[in-house]
């Protein structure tokens, strides 16, 4: 306390309980307010989040339900003439079937697709009789579906003359007006649609023709840009399993070796400790400057090609290295030197104690470091920005050297697209995936710890 | 023993990795102007579905300048075939091309666009002329017969017929050809028409009409047309420069703005009334013909009427198609390998 307090001759015992009593107060109130200043901050970060979800929710959930044309397709044999199938003949080599097969095809895409849509959107609103309103109807189903029917009749070429009760993806700005997510009350100069195309609308929506059905598309297409209303997360989603896949195999067994190496094997020296500096240098690197790294070593240098999965792969096991490695290596720290002395004094050799006793006891420890190392991977975007990996690609690709996408890109795609109606419930949508994606990788990672999870 | 399996895999995915320079590429990589971009997806999709021995393209943005400092990379698989360009090729780029052995450049026009000035919905409505634009954007103005550094802070302040607002101008940075449009037809336009900048000589005058004011209220953006409309959300007063095809599609969010006293339009640009316009372009690689498969098909293919003529997808989308005569001609340039010298 104060010196004068302390100097001065002894108080009687009242005062003395005072200034305790004082002082009590004080330290309480201390108390107080340093444990509602930690629980401010708590409830802060959680509103936070609260907040983020909240709204990335609210956006991104009515993109799962897309209006759908419910309908019967009538496969009209005199819209689609074609030869029937080639199929092959003797003496005929697999190339000379494939091309005629090819000339099938290019025969049936020819067909007038958007007429036999304009007949099936006819026949639910018979009042439209013009022959240029006909024409405008298709503007309530998305332009991909003629792509759509037409595969379905490359798959089956039995269906022409058929009819088959289907559902036709609406369009985009169809979507959009019946959601509500345009201003339903704006003058027409402002809509995306002509007048009568918003009436058809409500009316085959009231009609039950036009339902709000879940959104398969978004999950089984790849990106669409000539049809927005079809585009879907599948390119992206493969790509990015591509890259996991990399990362998986290049990043975890080398950083798992290089941190054994190290803890077990090394000696302790200058050496081994300005290693050691680096890696975790390393792990502090900025993701972007891994991007160009990769552009200039793997594009311009091995002459890879561009946007392709397996550059991506080889960038962002570069930039996961260094968090396996560390936390691979403060698994190994955390594993008693008992064990090890025990394998050694019954005998074992160094490589039969880490096999058999130190590796499978760091194990969930390994797997909880690997898996949050790919799990912060794959949800890295600015690398794969200078790779090229941000181009439009509208297939699915079927091997890691096709170009393609991946789940962050396409969000960060989705976000610059034009129809900013249709595109800002995507876009949330998209997030919602890659969330999902990686809350189920960090779950996975605390199961793996909780299975395997060894006390001593 | 698992740690063996590991190494296994890993030098199966190294050695992998290592063989990818000896592929072919069986699809066309294209990049370059984002104005281009939504036009050139647009096609490839459509090429995609309606060829199906060819496999979908792929179409990357990056700006005219980036698309075209990629094309002029040199040729072989992994450079790009095709570079879509809002601004036609420059001869410095052209010369960079030839260095890196890229001699056979073809140039393709598939139309015009147009370039608006757009505010918020629920904000005044501008009529512009490019003065006015000058005015507003100029690091220094005429004022009472000398150069003054700009002192104009509201719009009302530059004329009375404009709104009474704050002077923010959203505006698309250098590494977009649409900037340089934005400068040749309407700052440097603006400015050439003032009668104090008409007496300076051609130095003075070039160094008046191309230095752009720096004090916050001219916004350059490097990103696309969302993020300026982004900060137009941000940032009510402002006005943005957009494409037509941008605006066209949020038409509920923007306030096109008319220039000259002319509304952008479809017809207005297409008929030249409108004063700011431009045509866009791509940039085939001839060295690349007959070793990727479907260049040629590809340029043959946008240039077909139902994809790029009147009535097409791309009209739809925004694009101000080229008449049949000039379609033509485009295309049988394309045919003959026509190159740009």
């Amino acid at each position: 306390m104060h010196n004068d307090d302390a100097s001065a001759p002894r108080t009687d015992p009242s005062t003395q309980r005072r200034l305790v009593e004082r002082s009590l107060a004080r330290r309480h109130g201390a108390e107080k307010r340093f444990r509602a200043a930690g629980l401010a901050a708590v409830f802060f970060g959680l509103g936070m989040v609260a907040l983020l979800f909240a709204s990335i929710l609210a956006k991104g959930v009515p993109a799962f339900w897309q209006a759908t044309v419910v309908t019967e397709v009538y496969f009209d044999p005199e819209i689609i003439k074609v030869d029937p199938r080639p199929v092959a003949q003797p003496g005929e080599t697999p190339a000379q079937l494939h091309e005629r097969e090819m000339a099938w095809q290019t025969q049936l895409t020819m067909a007038n697709w958007n007429r036999i849509i304009e007949n099936t959107l006819a026949a639910h609103l018979p009042e439209v009789t013009d022959a240029r309103a006909r024409a405008r109807l298709r503007q309530l189903v998305t332009s991909g579906e003629r792509f759509v029917l037409r595969d379905r009749v490359i798959a089956d070429p039995a269906l022409i003359g058929q009819r088959l009760t289907l559902k036709l993806l609406a369009d985009a700005n169809v979507d959009v007006w019946l959601k509500g997510n345009i201003d339903r009350s704006l003058p027409d100069s402002q809509q995306q649609l002509a007048p009568d195309v918003r009436a058809w609308a409500d009316q085959l929506h009231e009609r039950g023709v036009i339902q709000m059905k879940f959104n398969t598309t978004l999950f089984g297409n790849p990106d669409s840009r000539s049809s927005l209303a079809s585009a879907g997360l599948a390119g992206a989603f493969v790509g990015s399993l591509f890259m996991m896949a990399i990362v998986i195999l290049l990043a975890v067994p080398v950083g798992v070796a290089s941190a054994v190496y190290l803890e077990e094997f090394a000696p302790r020296n200058r050496f081994t400790d300005l290693i050691e500096v680096n890696i975790n240098n390393l792990a502090a690197v900025p993701s972007i400057i891994f991007g160009l790294l990769g552009a200039a070593v793997f594009i311009n240098w091995f002459h890879m090609p561009l946007s392709a999965p397996i550059v991506g792969g080889l960038v962002l096991s570069l930039m996961t290295l260094p968090t396996v490695i560390i936390a691979t290596r403060s698994t190994l720290q955390a594993i008693p030197p008992s064990i090890r002395q025990a394998a050694l004094g019954i005998g074992a050799s160094k490589v039969q104690m880490i096999l058999h006793h130190v590796l499978p006891l760091a194990l969930p420890g390994i797997l909880t470091g690997a898996i949050i190392g790919v799990a912060q991977a794959i949800g890295e975007t600015a690398p794969l920005l200078l790779i090229g990996m941000s181009a439009f690609v509208a297939a699915v690709p079927a091997t890691p050297f096709d170009q393609s996408t991946a789940l962050p890109v396409q969000i960060y795609l989705w976000q610059g697209n034009e129809l900013r109606n249709f595109f800002e419930a995507r876009t949330s949508a998209a997030i919602i995936v890659l969330l999902g994606l990686m809350l189920s990788l960090n779950a996975l990672a605390i199961w793996l710890r909780k299975r395997f999870e060894k006390r001593w | 023993m698992f740690n063996k399996s590991f190494i296994a895999a890993a030098v199966v995915a190294v050695g992998a990795s290592f063989a990818a320079p000896a592929m072919a590429r069986d699809n066309l990589q294209i990049a370059g102007s984002s104005t281009v971009l939504p036009f050139a997806s647009i096609v490839a999709e459509e090429f995609g579905n309606a060829f199906p021995q060819f496999k979908t393209p792929v179409v990357g943005s990056g700006g005219s300048s980036g698309g075209l400092r990629q094309f002029c990379q040199g040729v072989g698989a992994n450079t790009i075939d095709i570079a879509n360009a809002s601004r036609p090729i420059k001869s410095a780029e052209v010369d960079a091309c030839k260095k890196a052995g890229v001699g056979k450049i073809i140039e393709v026009q598939i139309g015009y666009d147009g370039i608006v000035f757009a505010s918020r919905a629920d904000k005044g409505s501008f009529a512009l002329e490019p003065r006015h634009v000058f005015l507003a954007a100029g690091a220094q103005v005429p004022q009472g017969g000398k150069l003054v550094a700009n002192p104009y802070t509201r719009w009302s302040q530059i004329d009375k017929s404009l709104p009474d607002q704050e002077i923010v101008l959203v505006i698309p940075a250098s590494n977009h050809g649409t900037r340089e449009v934005f400068e040749e037809k309407v700052t440097h336009a603006g400015c050439d028409a003032l009668p104090e900048v008409k007496a300076l000589d051609g130095d003075a005058k070039k160094k008046v009409c191309s230095s752009l004011r720096q004090d916050g209220r001219l916004i350059e953006i490097a990103g696309d047309y969302t993020e300026t409309l982004a900060r137009l959300q941000a940032q009510g007063d402002a006005v943005g420069v957009f494409g037509l095809s941008f605006y066209d599609q949020n038409r509920d969010r923007l306030k096109v703005a008319t220039v000259n006293g002319v509304t952008p339009s479809l017809q207005t640009i297409g008929s030249g009334q409108y004063p700011v316009s431009r045509p866009l372009f791509f940039y085939v690689k001839g060295e690349h013909i007959g070793v990727i498969p479907g260049l040629k098909e590809y340029a043959e293919y946008f240039l077909s009427e139902q994809v790029s003529g009147f009535g097409s997808p791309l009209e739809a989308a925004g694009l101000i198609p080229l008449s049949n005569d000039e379609r033509g001609k485009i295309l049988a340039n394309v045919r003959n390998g026509k190159t740009v010298q």
